[in-house]
């Protein structure tokens, strides 16, 4: 393997693990948000958090990269903050992964939470328990599973994202050129065997993260599903 | 200030609304009883601070505030003991953590110890199994023994029995009595299901359409003509009674009420001890003169103090009757209590039909 797919590969995996930890912790919240509200007006919250999921993520790419040129509020605030550009850099690929993931994390935690029998909470709050201390002690353990499956598919995901990055990162070998980039690169070139290798290991990553993931389904199916 | 002052007002869902203004007692067991729909749990719930009602309401227990003005205190932090009907037990915890559960977050050397709770409650087998593998009456077992080991000033029971077969809630209601003699902690059971009430209640609270319509004492409210409870059909009057011999060649033990012995079904129970006896209206009839060859064998001279003619020219009318200072009810055909010219102050003989003779073996009531 050259240095360049090693770069690729470590790119990838920083960048999918730092998406996840970000949408665990900022999806949680929302998904507790939404699973609790009974009024109809989230739908636009949900519909948002949905829209990844249909557009071509060539669209999302676009607009963000409007968004973080250096000329924009949010690129002049960056420039002003650390000093680089936010545009074709590893943070732009950050926001625009946790933009591009939520869905993943964030569905498959609001159903797990809405299966939560609010009646369980209010007895928790009898025996004592704050508001965080139920969350922590009665919602977590029953959604565990969901959790795992929300981390693991938000993960697969980022790492199998192409178009976004492709608009707001480009293709800078070590900032931003991630394994799927790598790949197109190789197939452009015509370098089919590099491609294969690049190709054929994310196919088996992908299929033995979903095996360990239904495995886990089948054995724990008395815990709140999702 | 030694009781529990409601002020409540909470609108729920289809306009339903709660209003109720009353101050109970914060000792012994207090039953609310009435109809599904009348609120029961909505107001225990009002209490427990799961529900909130509407701002200007209070609800002061023994003195402290948990909602007055502005305040609100959460559920968390009022103390209070909740046994939901359905148990609610944690399905990820077993038995033992559960219970666990509770005793982690009450503050340290209050209430009771979990050895002693498990002894209560004979929780020991089950304390390493998961809930979801108990049978209901083991359930609310557990969830009983979860809600007094968090230590609670006051503890609520929202129809705890009534998913159990009738076996299961025999066993689970002589626990509840247990634990009303074990422990000096006050009760609202919210049941509508008038023989667990008397077995278990000392007062009384008649919940109807949101409003208290009644309250008081449960000896007073079932020996009285004036509540709802005496135009139900198994209106009951209840006696405080005390065991005395056995009579073993019939299988009868005596028990002394007012003065008079009545014969009920053999006890295993000591002489000396109280019992209630709960005698429905529909199983006592009167006659003028003490019958000499009756098969009843519980026949006792009463006087007749009130005859209240069940609604607009009903066929049947109720009768209040005197034994010494309780008071028995008995329901008779108009056409009975004319042809034998009843006047209130007239003096008579009650027949009790033995078999209606229910003998429990709530003892806490002194």
């Amino acid at each position: 393997m050259s240095n360049a797919e090693l770069d690729a590969i470590g790119l990838t995996i920083a960048l999918a693990s730092i998406t996840t930890i970000l949408l665990l912790i900022f999806g949680t919240p929302l998904a507790w948000w939404l699973s609790r509200q009974k009024a109809k007006w989230p739908a636009l919250v949900e519909a948002l958090v949905a829209m990844p999921l249909i557009l071509p993520p060539t669209v999302l790419g676009f607009y963000l990269l409007l968004l973080f040129a250096p000329d924009t509020a949010i690129g002049r605030a960056w420039h002003q903050l650390t000093g680089t550009q936010l545009a074709f850099s590893f943070s732009a690929l950050v926001i625009g992964s946790v933009i591009y993931s939520l869905p993943f994390v964030v569905q498959p935690l609001q159903a797990a939470f809405q299966r939560v029998p609010e009646d369980l909470l209010k007895a928790a709050a009898t025996l004592g328990a704050k508001p965080l201390d139920q969350f922590r002690s009665v919602v977590m353990p029953l959604t565990r599973r969901s959790f795992v499956t929300a981390a693991s598919l938000g993960f697969a995901h980022t790492v199998g994202e192409f178009g976004v990055v492709l608009m707001i990162g480009g293709n800078i070998p070590g900032e931003t050129q991630v394994l799927s980039i790598a790949l197109y690169d190789y197939v452009e070139s015509l370098q089919f065997a590099e491609a294969h290798r690049l190709a054929g290991g994310l196919v088996i990553f992908s299929l033995f993260l979903l095996i360990l993931l239904y495995r886990r389904d089948r054995r724990d199916n008395w815990r709140v599903r999702a | 200030m030694n009781d529990l002052e409601l002020q409540l007002d909470y609108t729920g869902e289809q306009h339903f609304q709660l209003q109720v203004n009353c101050a109970l007692p914060a000792v012994g067991v207090t039953a609310i009883y009435g109809p599904s729909g009348s609120g029961k749990s909505t107001l225990l719930d009002c209490i427990a601070g799961l529900r909130r009602p509407a701002s200007g309401s209070t609800v002061r227990f023994r003195g402290t505030g948990w909602m007055t003005g502005s305040t609100f205190i959460p559920p968390w932090q009022r103390r209070v003991g909740y046994v939901f009907q359905d148990g609610r037990l944690f399905p990820h915890l077993t038995v033992q953590q559960n219970l666990h559960y509770a005793e982690t977050r009450k503050k340290p050397g209050e209430g009771p110890d979990i050895n002693q709770v498990v002894s209560w409650l004979d929780l020991a087998e089950f304390l390493p199994r998961s809930p979801t593998v108990l049978s209901a009456g083991q359930r609310q077992r557990v969830a009983i023994g979860r809600a007094l080991l968090s230590a609670p000033q006051l503890l609520l029971l929202d129809e705890p029995l009534a998913n159990l077969d009738h076996e299961a809630s025999q066993q689970c209601l002589t626990y509840l009595q247990r634990l009303t003699r074990e422990l000096q902690l006050p009760m609202l059971y919210v049941s509508h299901d008038i023989e667990e009430v008397s077995q278990l209640a000392d007062y009384l609270v008649l919940l109807e359409n949101g409003r208290v319509v009644d309250q008081g004492s449960l000896l007073d409210l079932c020996g009285s003509l004036d509540t709802r409870l005496s135009r139900e059909e198994q209106a009951a009057a209840i006696l405080l009674g005390t065991i005395g011999k056995d009579d073993p060649e019939f299988d009868l033990t005596e028990l002394q009420v007012e003065g008079q012995t009545l014969l009920v079904a053999q006890q295993q129970h000591l002489p000396g001890q109280q019992r209630r006896l709960r005698v429905p209206a529909r199983d006592v009839s009167v006659c003028r003169e003490k019958p000499k060859d009756s098969s009843i064998l519980n026949i006792l001279p009463v006087t007749l103090r009130e005859i209240q003619t069940e609604g607009e020219g009903g066929a049947r009318v109720l009768l209040r009757l005197a034994l010494g200072s309780q008071y028995l009810l008995a329901r008779i055909t108009r056409k009975s209590a004319a042809k034998l010219q009843l006047q209130v102050g007239d003096k008579l003989f009650a027949q009790i039909k033995s078999a209606a003779l229910l003998m429990d073996s709530a003892d806490h009531h002194e």
